[in-house]
């Protein structure tokens, strides 16, 4: 749905010059939830604005649904942009419109017959749940209910991509959570493609298929996110995993402290109770936590193993063959 | 008595005329020139430099030359554009140009406020720099757009009370004509008092017209 080649984009600000991109490559594939992940800096914003080139790329391409936009002629340009919502972090509404006014601006701007739009801002609302606020301005609503409008009014002419710029930032954790899931909700019923870019790990893991990460205008990695949990050594687990991190458990003299990741299936088998059961060490769970990702338990344990160096060094390596090589944490 | 009524009634009717008139073209005038003075400056999405910086050069020496001085240096475009340079809709014609540039800057100002995330947000959506324009800008900062209106007009009452010095007539000329130079205070208090009132009235509307078009 989209691919971008090679994008690099350089500001020019009096004379310093300030890279934002460097050489990003990435495609999007269609009907997929697309995240990038990335610090405030990182160059999320300058990547997603040229995808509908409101920043046009110093030097790459940018394809979106076959089409090389960064040539089409501005008339064309337009066009192009109807077939792509945007929503954005300050919702962006327009305070002189109507709840309705502002979902019918863009079926104006592309020349919609009246009746027509009346029929559609209906629909959209509803399909948000807003259809009360018809006639409402937006300052008389609450954030959710804002991102929600900006929602409609991206989707009012039927768009086959959405694209994201930080929407859940300015919400509460509930209110992220209930945006997420009706843009989730519409990348199903609708088979939108959905690219967004945040810097928060819970919008990755409620939402997104896919992921790449944005470090000072480079990609790191990019892949599904749960492959990419699943990879030892993938940025993404890193991140993923960095809460754990920081854990200030000594183990015992004899044992050793040990992190388990668990992916999909490898997180529904009794691994932990087999291992003490066949190799005569004693378990001593320090912390944990299992959460679903897209569908699939991804877990963490972190466990302390207490037994004979030699039952240790056997059950360390019956979880590597099981699909869960542990990570030893410390070892006295 | 009576004399003083109907100077004072004529004279009103003077003042309303040319400001009524001159702040029609006023707007007409200004409203677009104050768009163009944003889109083409840096960042905006008609950007043109070097037009930008010589539509303010003109801007700028329109608002720094004194109204009297401006009133009779124009005669010659004004006998041009309506026959004569003597009398009230003479008058009419230096009136716009000192208002224009002063409107276009107030609409700068005005539309300069508007949330560059909502052009953003147009232009993601396909809008064309005309819809934008009509669209977004100008519906957004209505508002402000509607105070810098009322400053004008207030303005323009300004102005006005110096058309005496090409003939124009207006409340300022019965007040220094009748006021002033025959030492008639009854004529001098009676104008000042229909100003204020003008001044008064078309502030207390635009406020509350304002404030009807705010939603924020």
């Amino acid at each position: 749905m989209i691919e971008l080649r090679g994008l690099t984009k350089v500001f020019d600000k009096n004379g310093q010059e300030t890279t934002a991109l460097s050489d990003v490559s990435l495609s999007v594939p269609k009907g997929e939830i697309y995240g990038i992940l990335g610090q405030s800096g990182a160059g999320k914003s300058t990547l997603i604005r040229c995808v509908n080139l409101l920043e046009r790329p110093t030097s790459g391409e940018v394809w979106v649904d076959g089409r090389e936009i960064t040539t089409l002629p501005p008339a064309e340009l337009r066009a192009a942009r109807q077939e792509m919502g945007m929503i954005f972090q300050q919702f962006n509404l327009f305070d002189s419109r109507t709840v309705a006014g502002n979902v019918a601006y863009p079926l104006e701007v592309a020349g919609w017959p009246k009746s027509r739009i009346k029929e559609r801002v209906a629909e959209l609302l509803a399909l948000v749940g807003l259809s009360d606020k018809a006639d409402a301005h937006p300052a008389q609503l609450s954030g959710g209910q804002k991102q929600r409008v900006g929602i409609a009014r991206a989707l009012a002419p039927g768009p086959k991509l959405l694209l994201s710029d930080e929407a859940t930032s300015a919400l509460d954790p509930e209110t992220t959570r209930s945006v997420l899931s009706l843009l989730q909700e519409i990348n199903q019923k609708l088979g939108l493609t959905i690219l967004l870019i945040t810097h928060q790990m819970e919008v990755v893991k409620q939402v997104c298929d896919s992921v790449a990460i944005l470090e000072n205008g480079a990609l790191v990695e990019q892949g599904k996110v749960l492959e990419l949990i699943a990879r030892p050594g993938s940025r993404l687990r890193e991140l993923f995993y960095e809460p754990f991190r920081e854990t200030a458990f000594q183990a015992h003299p004899q044992g050793v402290l040990v992190a388990l990741s668990f992916v999909g299936e490898t997180a529904d088998a009794p691994l932990i109770s087999t291992v003490v059961r066949r190799f005569d060490v004693d378990a001593n769970i320090v912390e944990g936590a299992v959460e679903r990702i897209g569908g699939s338990r991804v877990g963490r344990l972190l466990v302390e193993l207490t037994g004979a160096p030699e039952s240790l060094r056997s059950a360390l390596q019956y979880m590597t063959e099981r699909g869960v090589p542990p990570e030893v944490i410390n070892r006295e | 008595m009576n004399d003083l009524l109907s100077m004072i009634l004529e004279a009103s009717g003077e003042t309303v005329y040319m400001t009524g008139v001159a702040a029609l073209f006023t707007l007409a005038l200004g409203v677009p020139l104050g768009v163009l003075l944003v889109i083409s400056d840096q960042g905006g999405i008609w950007e043109r430099p070097g037009f930008n910086r010589a539509l303010g050069a003109l801007v700028n020496v329109g608002r720094s030359a004194p109204f009297v001085i401006l009133m009779v240096a124009v005669a010659p475009l004004t006998r041009m554009v309506v026959g004569t340079s003597i009398g009230s809709t003479a008058a009419i014609v230096p009136l716009v140009v000192a208002a224009v540039p002063f409107m276009g800057r107030v609409v700068e100002q005005s539309l300069h406020e508007v949330d560059p995330g909502l052009i953003e947000a147009a232009t993601a959506m396909g809008s064309s720099n005309w819809q934008i324009v009509s669209k977004v800008l100008v519906p957004e900062a209505l508002p402000s757009l509607i105070r810098g209106t009322a400053l004008m007009l207030v303005n323009l009452i300004g102005y006005t009370t110096m058309a005496g010095a090409i003939g124009g007539g207006g409340l300022g000329d019965v007040a220094v004509k009748w006021g002033y130079m025959r030492y008639r205070n009854d004529v001098m208090l009676a104008s000042l008092v229909v100003l204020l009132v003008m001044v008064q009235v078309m502030q207390w509307i635009g406020d509350s017209l304002a404030n009807r078009f705010t939603h924020k």
